[in-house]
């Protein structure tokens, strides 16, 4: 106990830390607007990745329909927040638009899930086109033109706490009996119910918990942008939340986190190169996935308790 | 009435389109398990193709589709050669990736090369209307399915009665079996290919006379609506991938007559789902037991 | 008095295939039965359908448990297991890509149930109940020798090892009754003999009843107190190892037409 309190503090000591540098960086004028900019949008897209490589890579369905759920927490924000403009309607819009994603992750999930890898990965895919031909056709959304104008509550603090909130709660649920149940799931459903894992409720479980973060992401998108329209939630935006967990690792956060820095500042830096810069993404795409099939991490992940302990077992070698 | 039959007529024009598109994701996925998100793209470069010799070689109709099947065929071969050939025993979610990096690839390298620019397709054939019962009926819809057809049922000769045909049903039953008693699987897997993406080039040829219009980027929504066309038959079931093109085209063009055309997509995937739950391997998919 | 597990004309039809066929049969508390028969009889199936891997068609099956009497046909086999059914499986089902440790915890996770809240935010009762967990992981791992492989991945072991954790991982759902689909496939004599004295001790230490499916005769006839022969999907014989033995009706479907 006391040592699982030590790994604890030392990770919150990394993410204070990791505020604080950026807040001095920012300060001093290291990173101005445009690399803010760059990283809000990792953030964002860390925080849609975690909760995609929960459902793909540890609980093993496939899903391909996490920009409907984004959708849901923009469009969420964007509605509440242009009549409650203040910091409380914000995240109250926060709440809600994770509400109603469980609604419809419950709704998508409950007769998808029985469904198999790629059947499920189309039908997934389909249900978040309805949501977002839904909003498309919707008053109160603004129809295909969207929505502008949304006041901005979400600045780079309120991503980076979001950030390590979702990334908490996903990692201690992976890291949990609930995540253990998740996984046997992956690995062998018949088995997994033969010892008592009621298969069905914990695809749900991780399906559900991907899609509330999903709608939290949303809704820090359309605050931070202030401009959201339906095709910002097509399946181009699902497919590329996907690549970031290939491209990372399906089943290592560490590589998602990773990926989506690297595939941020990839895009940051193409964007000198006008015309080309799709051209070269998709080639260093199809190059990576070339030489490390198994993402940039494989399973790989960064923890505090392993470095302990590979370095007590150093000192009592050397010693 | 006459109305109803109007609706059947487009749609079945439509639909052959996606069918033809929908039999290339179904042989691939059902010999290497593959969604081959570039797929919709070789269509993209086959009406280019045509669009390209009809213009400058001026070559008639016939030509240009043959020549934009051999366009679509050698390049299904070369990106299946170096992109999905040597991640063959990799994670089936890696292959994907690089599919839709290739699929990304051509799209962008068509627009960076040529301009992302719609453009008219030149009309070889000229337009002319039958009016048969009330029920307008264009040469070109008339062209469009009956090539559509005649390449379904060439295809379906090909797999049934010819060695290789035979030898991609081998693969597709059990790659390590069918080495075993000697076929070549690389061969085999090329052809396939070749196969797909020859009706994918012939299909951007006739979409390009249909619609009159082409660019860089129109292979990405038929090439979705294709593969769920595919899923919807029976993802690798060469019946179903044209039962469900004309399904999904058929559906189409109803819910658009019946004033729902902004609610078409959202109609087409509502049924795939429900199609899905009732039958979960497809129309004619043969869901897989697990043996305990 | 009632059984612990009673069978009631147990029926399964794969289409216009009819795998078991009015199969009626019985556990008492603490007894080692056997299901023997040729390949093909449908004893797996008889053992998919007892543990709800897959449903009946029609008869029923009743758990009369430590916890009262209980219907299983129509119960999800999560709920089975929940009950005290457990089970191995003939081509080895283990998580693969998990380690030895957490292949038992999983086992024991339906036992402990837990919200949301504490589980993502790490209330103590959450390193309690877990450190609890671990202990009585490592003290089951520990009675099958396995101590020292609780950090490896399941699918790193050798294959015997790899029988001897599904054994474990079965126990570990507290079972009343358990069930080994051909626990000595693949291995060898002194293997087997290794692992009557096994399946002996768990019998014995965890005070269950076990219902085993066995090609090999010697284990089978060396530990059941009673033998069911399934031919065909329907029962041919059942009685003591001496009464089987001596069975013409068993030695015909075995030996064939001549004997």
């Amino acid at each position: 106990m006391k040592a699982n309190f030590k790994y604890n503090v030392v990770w919150l000591i990394m993410m204070v830390a990791g505020f604080y540098l950026m807040n001095t960086l920012i300060m001093i004028g290291v990173i101005d607007s445009f690399i803010e900019n760059m990283l809000v949008t990792i953030g964002i897209n860390i925080i849609l990745a975690t909760g995609l490589n929960l459902i793909i890579g540890f609980a093993g369905q496939f899903s391909l329909g996490h920009a409907g759920f984004m959708a849901i927490g923009a469009y969420a924000t964007a509605i509440i927040t242009q009549t409650a403009s203040t910091t409380g309607g914000f995240y109250v819009s926060i709440f809600i638009g994770i509400v109603v994603a469980i609604i419809a992750a419950l709704i998508v999930g409950i007769p998808t899930l029985r469904l198999r890898g790629d059947y499920l990965a189309i039908a997934t895919m389909g249900a978040s086109e309805i949501i977002r031909i839904l909003i498309n056709n919707m008053k109160m959304t603004g129809g295909a033109a969207g929505m502008f104008n949304i006041p901005q509550f979400a600045d780079w603090p309120t991503v980076y706490i979001m950030v390590c909130v979702t990334t908490i709660v996903i990692v201690n649920f992976i890291h949990s009996r609930a995540g253990r149940a998740v996984k046997s799931v992956r690995e062998d459903e018949i088995a997994a119910e033969a010892m008592g894992i009621n298969v069905t409720k914990w695809k749900l479980a991780a399906f559900v918990l991907g899609a509330s973060t999903a709608a939290i992401a949303g809704s820090l998108h359309a605050s931070y942008l202030q401009t959201i329209a339906p095709n910002d939630f097509g399946i181009m935006e699902s497919i590329s939340i996907l690549i970031i967990v290939v491209l990372g690792g399906v089943g290592s956060i560490t590589g998602t986190f990773v990926a989506a820095v690297v595939l941020g500042v990839l895009d940051t830096v193409l964007q000198n190169f006008g015309a080309l810069r799709m051209v070269i993404y998709a080639a260093a795409l199809i190059l990576i996935m070339i030489f490390k099939p198994t993402g940039l991490l494989g399973t790989w992940e960064l923890s505090i308790k392993k470095i302990f302990s590979r370095s007590k077992r150093k000192e009592r070698v050397e010693s | 009435m006459q109305t109803f039959f109007q609706q059947i007529i487009n749609g079945l024009s439509l639909g052959s389109i996606y069918a033809l598109l929908a039999l290339g994701y179904t042989m691939v996925y059902g010999i290497i398990k593959l969604i081959n998100f570039a797929h919709g793209d070789i269509y993209m470069l086959g009406a280019f193709w045509g669009y390209y010799v009809i213009n400058v070689w001026h070559f008639n109709f016939i030509m240009a589709l043959l020549s934009a099947m051999l366009v679509g065929a050698a390049s299904g071969v070369i990106i299946e050669y170096f992109a999905y050939r040597p991640l063959r025993h990799s994670p089936r979610i890696t292959a994907l990736i690089t599919a839709i990096g290739v699929s990304f690839l051509l799209e962008n390298g068509m627009s960076y090369l040529f301009s992302s620019n719609t453009r008219d397709f030149p009309q070889i054939i000229k337009q002319v209307n039958y009016n048969v019962g009330g029920i307008l009926i264009s040469n070109i819809q008339i062209l469009i399915l009956v090539t559509a057809c005649i390449l379904m049922v060439l295809l379906q000769l090909i797999i049934k009665k010819t060695k290789m045909g035979r030898a991609m049903r081998a693969v597709s039953v059990d790659p390590d079996a069918a080495e075993l008693v000697g076929i070549n699987i690389n061969w085999t897997i090329s052809f396939t290919f070749a196969l797909g993406s020859a009706l994918a080039g012939a299909a951007g040829v006739l979409i390009g006379l249909y619609y009159n219009s082409i660019d860089p980027l129109m292979g990405m929504t038929p090439g979705i609506k294709a593969f769920v066309a595919a899923v919807l038959g029976g993802i690798g079931s060469v019946p179903g991938a044209s039962v469900g093109g004309f399904i999904i085209g058929i559906l189409e063009t109803f819910v658009q007559s019946i004033g729902l055309s902004a609610y078409k997509d959202a109609v087409v995937y509502f049924v795939l789902i429900v199609i899905l739950l009732i039958l979960p391997a497809g129309i004619f998919g043969k869901s897989a037991k697990e043996k305990v | 008095m009632s059984k612990l597990l009673q069978v009631e004309n147990l029926v399964k039809n794969f289409g216009g295939l009819t795998a078991v066929s009015n199969v009626s049969m019985h556990l008492d508390n603490n007894e080692l039965v056997a299901l023997i028969g040729p390949n093909g009889a449908g004893k797996t199936t008889l053992f998919n359908l007892l543990t709800g891997v897959i449903p009946a068609s029609s008869g029923s099956i009743v758990l009369n448990g430590d916890n009262g009497t209980y219907p299983l046909n129509g119960k999800r086999a999560y709920k089975i297991a929940d009950m005290g059914l457990s089970r191995t499986f003939q081509n080895i089902r283990l998580f693969k890509e998990l380690t030895v440790l957490d292949n038992v915890l999983i086992a024991m996770t339906s036992k402990f149930k837990e919200g949301f809240i504490p589980t993502i935010f790490r209330f103590p009762s959450y390193y309690r109940t877990e450190a609890r967990l671990v202990k009585e992981a490592k003290k089951l791992l520990a009675i099958f020798e396995l101590e020292d492989d609780i950090d490896v991945l399941a699918k790193n072991l050798p294959y015997g090892t790899q029988r001897r954790l599904e054994i474990v991982r079965a126990l570990a759902t507290k079972p009343q009754i358990l069930f080994l689909d051909e626990p000595a496939a693949g291995m060898n004599p002194e293997k087997i003999a290794n692992l009557t004295q096994l399946i002996l001790k768990v019998q014995h230490s965890f005070h269950i009843t076990i219902l085993l499916i066995e090609h090999d005769m010697s284990l089978v006839m060396n530990l059941a107190q009673r033998i069911y022969v399934l031919d065909h999907g329907s029962l041919l014989a059942q009685g003591t190892p001496d009464e089987i033995q001596s069975n013409k009706a068993v030695i015909k479907a075995y030996l064939g037409e001549e004997a």
